[in-house]
């Protein structure tokens, strides 16, 4: 076993191990930190196959996790007050399956990375940030004035979602699913990136001109990363919305966007458990941080300063190494 | 019948004209020497035949398909093989994954490329980026033929490299030439090794074709005309 993979591991023996202390220790709310920062990290391994792998530094990846949990919250919040969604051309309910609600939630968001996609992928670099952004801020305004489902407030959903042979509400449970979702989500990408079509998406972001002459569109690989890492994040956002019983445009924001993009840097770009490891740093300081003061965000920006100037391969880069040079 | 052919063909650098009237043609296992002093066009015309740059004039043909209108890409898809000046490797990548990244079905896979180059084999899990010049050279034909090409364009494949690699990359031009039915485009300044691989040969000056023939017919008042040897 390689380091990394050691890390890797005794990282996510971690993440499991303190919620299930918290539960026997009586501390919900370590669990449920734990479940936020397993979510998140969900949405960073997301957003690093684009922005690790397919060098695509997306601003916007907030509308997939808004989609998601919108989704979400459209779905539950109709099967809460038993009304349909629509009754035409056909009868479309709601439903407090969680399964059925992640299907919703990965369709809709990798359909709208698609339309995304395809159209920002046709810019570089600071056009295509620019893009990604206004989209971004396009859904949350459609949101803001989305007063079927609260609008600038949210709308809070009074049940937790289903899934087939546990009890949802139990917190230790619910951190179990979204952890078995992490667990998923991670070997899915780190396959992924093995595989011909992640060493082509490598290549492609090192020189496209060159990947062309072996007979390959970069255009379609950044696209097909694209749709993929805006359907884990879809997924996140389902998750998130589920485990605040809350959805709200803020979901939508760009600081969203902003913040799992910060996940992946803390962690290190391009790393396979960069984003687990910056989500965590990140809830974890916001909780001890944000308990000495409001403005704990002053020293996250000191950190991803340091970071940057001094660690560009982030903290798992300072603890093991500059792994392949990422450019 | 010829697998590949450039009538007339002009290209330009946006606004500055590179070629101005190239033909050529290329045979089924056939090998072409492309000459001509530096900065006649044989790397232009290279670049316009993989359609990284566009055709001003005049049609390539590649068996019965017209490659004017397609993207690089599809050129590509359709058997053209490329290895670039200056190697080009994907740096960040390993010797196994260099060659994975390119590999579409065909006769060519890890283990043909290997025995042509053992030492690809050897250095299998090592970062491109790593390799000698020599080296990175043989992955980056290798690369290539992972794609299946039916047409193999080398582009200054020997240079800067040192006598005993650049006579394992002859060797092994020798061995294609000798063990397949691929068809090879050669760009290089060795007139001596180039007389004893290719069969005909195309000299370009200042953008365009001046000569062409069985390279056994390269008399010694053209070559120095035009090559300046």
């Amino acid at each position: 076993m390689n380091r990394e993979l050691i890390f890797d591991v005794m990282l996510m023996l971690g993440l499991v191990l303190v919620p299930i202390w918290a539960h026997f220790a009586d501390e919900p709310f370590i669990i449920t930190l734990a479940t936020r920062a397993a979510i998140f990290a969900i949405a960073g391994v997301g957003l690093n196959l684009a922005l690790g792998q397919g060098g695509l530094v997306s601003l916007g990846h907030a509308t997939f996790f808004g989609l998601g949990g919108y989704a979400m919250g459209i779905l539950a919040s109709h099967a809460q007050s038993y009304t349909a969604i629509t009754d035409w051309p056909v009868l479309i309910e709601g439903t407090k399956s969680m399964p059925i609600i992640w299907l919703v939630a990965v369709l809709v968001s990798g359909f709208a990375a698609l339309l995304i996609g395809a159209l920002s992928l046709r810019t570089t670099g600071v056009y295509f940030i620019m893009i990604t952004l206004a989209f971004g801020q396009m859904f949350y305004y459609f949101a803001v004035s989305w007063s079927a489902y609260g609008g600038d407030d949210g709308l809070s959903i009074y049940i937790r979602n289903d899934f087939p042979g546990l009890n949802t509400l139990d917190p230790i449970q619910f951190f179990l699913i979204v952890f078995t979702c992490l667990l998923g989500v991670l070997g899915f990408a780190s396959m992924l990136i093995r595989s011909p079509f992640g060493l082509s998406l490598n290549a492609a972001r090192q020189s496209p001109e060159r990947v062309e002459t072996v007979g390959i569109n970069p255009y379609h690989l950044r696209l097909t990363v694209f749709v993929i890492s805006g359907m884990i994040t879809g997924l996140a956002g389902a998750l998130f919305a589920d485990l605040n019983r809350f959805i709200s445009p803020s979901m939508f924001s760009w600081q969203t966007s902003g913040e799992i993009m910060v996940f992946i840097i803390l962690g290190g770009v391009a790393r396979r458990s960069g984003p687990i490891v910056g989500a965590v740093v990140f809830i974890a300081l916001e909780h001890f941080l944000g308990g000495l003061s409001d403005y704990w965000h002053i020293y996250l920006g000191a950190l991803l300063l340091l970071i940057v100037l001094f660690a560009r391969g982030g903290i798992i880069g300072l603890l093991l190494g500059q792994g392949r040079v990422h450019d | 019948m010829s697998l590949l052919t450039m009538t007339h063909v002009a290209s330009w650098y946006g606004s500055t004209q590179a070629l101005f009237d190239v033909s050529l043609s290329l045979n089924a296992g056939e090998v072409v020497a492309l000459m001509g002093r530096n900065g006649m066009g044989k790397s232009t015309t290279i670049k316009t035949i993989c359609k990284m740059l566009p055709v001003g004039a005049g049609d390539i043909v590649l068996d019965g398909h017209k490659l004017n209108s397609l993207p690089s890409f599809k050129v590509a898809r359709l058997g053209v093989g490329l290895v670039p000046e200056g190697r080009r490797c994907f740096p960040n990548l390993t010797v196994e994954e260099n060659l994975s990244a390119a590999s579409r079905a065909g006769e060519w896979n890890f283990v043909t490329v290997a025995k042509l180059f053992p030492r690809l084999e050897e250095r299998r899990r090592q970062m491109a980026n790593t390799l000698s010049g020599g080296e990175q050279q043989m992955l980056a034909i290798g690369r290539a033929l992972m794609t299946n090409p039916r047409i193999l364009i080398l582009d200054e494949a020997t240079e800067g490299l040192a006598p005993l690699v650049r006579q394992e990359i002859w060797s092994a031009l020798h061995t294609l030439k000798e063990t397949s039915n691929l068809s090879l485009l050669v760009v290089d300044k060795s007139l001596k090794e180039l007389k004893g691989v290719a069969d005909t040969a195309v000299i370009l000056e200042r953008g365009s074709t001046v000569w062409s023939g069985g390279i056994d017919t390269l008399d010694d008042q053209t070559v120095k005309q035009y090559l300046g040897v």
